[in-house]
């Protein structure tokens, strides 16, 4: 079994456009979308939930006033801030159950939190596993690990040796949790400053992590100074560039309309997009 | 005055929304500009600042004297991070897990725990053009951004009118940025996409209890969705960007909106006098 993870150090620079023509072009795979803070995936595949499930975060601390002899331990002890006057914000709360094992009166209790919801789904491309972190919730670096566990299992049981998965964006803790065990990773950037800037960043982070990389310049026809940057700065760095695709609006339109472009295979956009499937396909099985 | 700049998915313009507000609103008021977006800034790059200052933020992370250590195991139950390990002979800490919550030296019965100090990121600080300037940099493997967010609002005071550009999302990074702030500015554009993770994080700032207003950039692109949603959640739109090639390129070399065409200037000063009107409402 393979997996190929699509990342960008920044948000918006087509992630999930590429990665829903990705599903169209495969054979067999099983999909996943890691960005569990603001997924999009869905939005192009149109899944049918077959399974819900609910993902528990950490648990939070609740004071039982009853018990509580306000001698403000847990406010002393608590290092996010969470305790104020006796009441512990749940935002703030970092469910670490520091101030539950302090607490001289036993006054704290643990909570369970459900913090968010899982999905396995089937999307007429094969089957998909997504999720939706709940509003100011924590814990996104282990909601990722939850779906893509689910997502190997589902291989396995089906006998899918490709799993492709959107990353969430960042060099934080849910794209750490996306890069464990990955086979290649996918970074797509744009030509621009930022995106150069951006690019640099995550890169270092997938060599910090031993991961092979490949990179496609998204929109290289937006400025081609700034696409002979990114092609120096690859060549120098020994990163294969997987894919070069202009800038072309059928891309937002067949966002619009909830398809992958890929659905027109006339366009030089999508013909661009297949040639790239097909590099890294080689790549991953080779 | 605190405005955060927000948007629930990255790219959607709000490092060109935040600067060019900078840099008009500084005619009116001084101005400090933080960029919150630590796992990958990129303010600077269109603001130019001189740095002036550079502070290394440290966090905490357990250290166990292998010497005391009984491998009892009390640390690793009570850590809720899996930060610990207690093996046989060792004591593992893994630091990129640890939210230094304090529970493992804390209650460790032997007194085998010290706290070590570990560096999570740097912040600079500078000005450019008026403007006070502070970003913060994650270092690179770093799980954790939060503690270095803190660090970097840590430096403004709550007289100043401040511009924050936040990170994408809705979780923990962005929660962090926009905590506390008076007004947040939502960045977003006219897609499916932007539509989705707009509500989403409509959803956070009212939990939040934070009032907020909306940008639309590359209006245009797609359809009426997101100025039908505003008006039926009653959000206001402050501003429409139009899908303007001039735009995209001065976007791609680093050049504010503003420097490039100045007519936006005006429009983006009475984005400003709005938000003070509903903070002062």
């Amino acid at each position: 079994m393979r997996e190929l993870l699509v990342i960008s150090g920044k948000g918006g620079t087509g992630k999930t456009s590429i990665v829903g023509s990705f599903a169209a072009l495969a054979n067999s795979t099983v999909l996943v979308d890691c960005d569990v803070d603001a997924a999009n995936l869905h939005l192009l595949l149109n899944p049918k939930i077959k399974e819900k499930h609910e993902f528990y975060g950490l648990k939070k601390a609740e004071i039982n006033e009853q018990k509580c002899i306000s001698c403000g331990l847990c406010e002393e002890l608590c290092h996010f801030g969470a305790v104020k006057n006796g009441s512990i914000n749940q935002y703030l709360c970092e469910g670490c159950g520091f101030c539950f094992h302090a607490c001289p009166e036993n006054a704290i209790m643990l909570k369970d939190n459900v913090s968010g919801e899982w999905f396995i789904s089937d999307t007429c491309y094969g089957p998909m596993v997504h999720a939706k972190l709940g509003i100011a919730e924590d814990n996104s670096g282990k909601l990722v690990a939850e779906i893509r566990k689910k997502a190997r299992n589902i291989a396995q049981d089906e006998n899918i040796n490709l799993i492709i998965t959107d990353g969430p964006p960042g060099i934080g803790c849910p794209v750490i949790s996306a890069l464990s065990g990955i086979d290649l990773a996918l970074i797509v950037t744009e030509p621009t400053l930022s995106g150069i800037h951006d690019l640099k960043r995550v890169v270092e982070l997938t060599r910090h992590f031993g991961v092979e990389t490949a990179v496609c310049i998204n929109k290289y026809d937006l400025d081609e100074d700034n696409t002979n940057t990114i092609e120096n700065y690859c060549q120098e760095e020994d990163i294969m560039i997987v894919g070069k695709i202009i800038f072309d609006p059928a891309m937002t339109r067949a966002m619009m309309k909830g398809r992958p472009v890929i659905e027109s295979p006339e366009l030089a956009i999508s013909k661009q997009i297949n040639i790239m499937y097909n590099k890294l396909y080689s790549k991953l099985i080779s | 005055m605190i405005i955060s700049v927000a948007s629930g998915k990255g790219g959607t313009g709000k490092t060109t929304v935040a600067t060019s507000m900078a840099l008009s609103v500084k005619k009116i008021t001084p101005l400090t500009f933080l960029d919150c977006d630590v796992e990958e800034p990129n303010a600077h790059i269109f603001l130019n600042p001189v740095i002036s200052e550079t502070e290394r933020v440290k966090t905490v992370i357990p250290e166990v004297d292998e010497k005391k250590c009984t491998h009892c195991g009390k640390c690793s139950e009570l850590c809720a991070f899996n930060a610990l390990a207690v093996l046989d002979t060792i004591t593992l800490v893994f630091g990129e897990l640890c939210h230094a919550c304090g529970s493992c030296w804390y209650f460790c019965p032997e007194n085998a725990i010290t706290q070590k100090e570990k560096e999570i990121g740097i912040i600079e600080m500078g000005r450019v053009r008026d403007i006070n300037f502070i970003h913060g940099k994650l270092n690179i493997g770093e799980a954790m951004s939060p503690p270095l967010i803190k660090a970097v609002k840590d430096k403004i005071s709550p007289q100043e009118t401040v511009i924050i550009d936040a990170p994408p999302g809705t979780s923990c990074p962005v929660i962090s940025s926009v905590k506390d702030t008076d007004f947040c500015v939502l960045v977003t554009e006219p897609t499916a996409f932007g539509l989705n993770d707009l509500m989403l994080s409509v959803g956070m700032l009212r939990e939040m209890n934070i009032p907020c207003g909306v940008i639309i950039n590359r209006a245009g692109i797609g359809d009426d969705r997101v100025i039908n949603y505003c008006k039926a959640e009653h959000i206001p739109v402050l501003m429409e960007i139009p899908l303007h090639k001039k735009i995209a390129s001065l976007y791609a070399r680093g050049i504010p909106v503003v420097d490039g065409m100045p007519e936006y200037i005006e429009q983006f000063q009475s984005v400003y006098h709005t938000i003070e009107r509903v903070i002062r409402s």
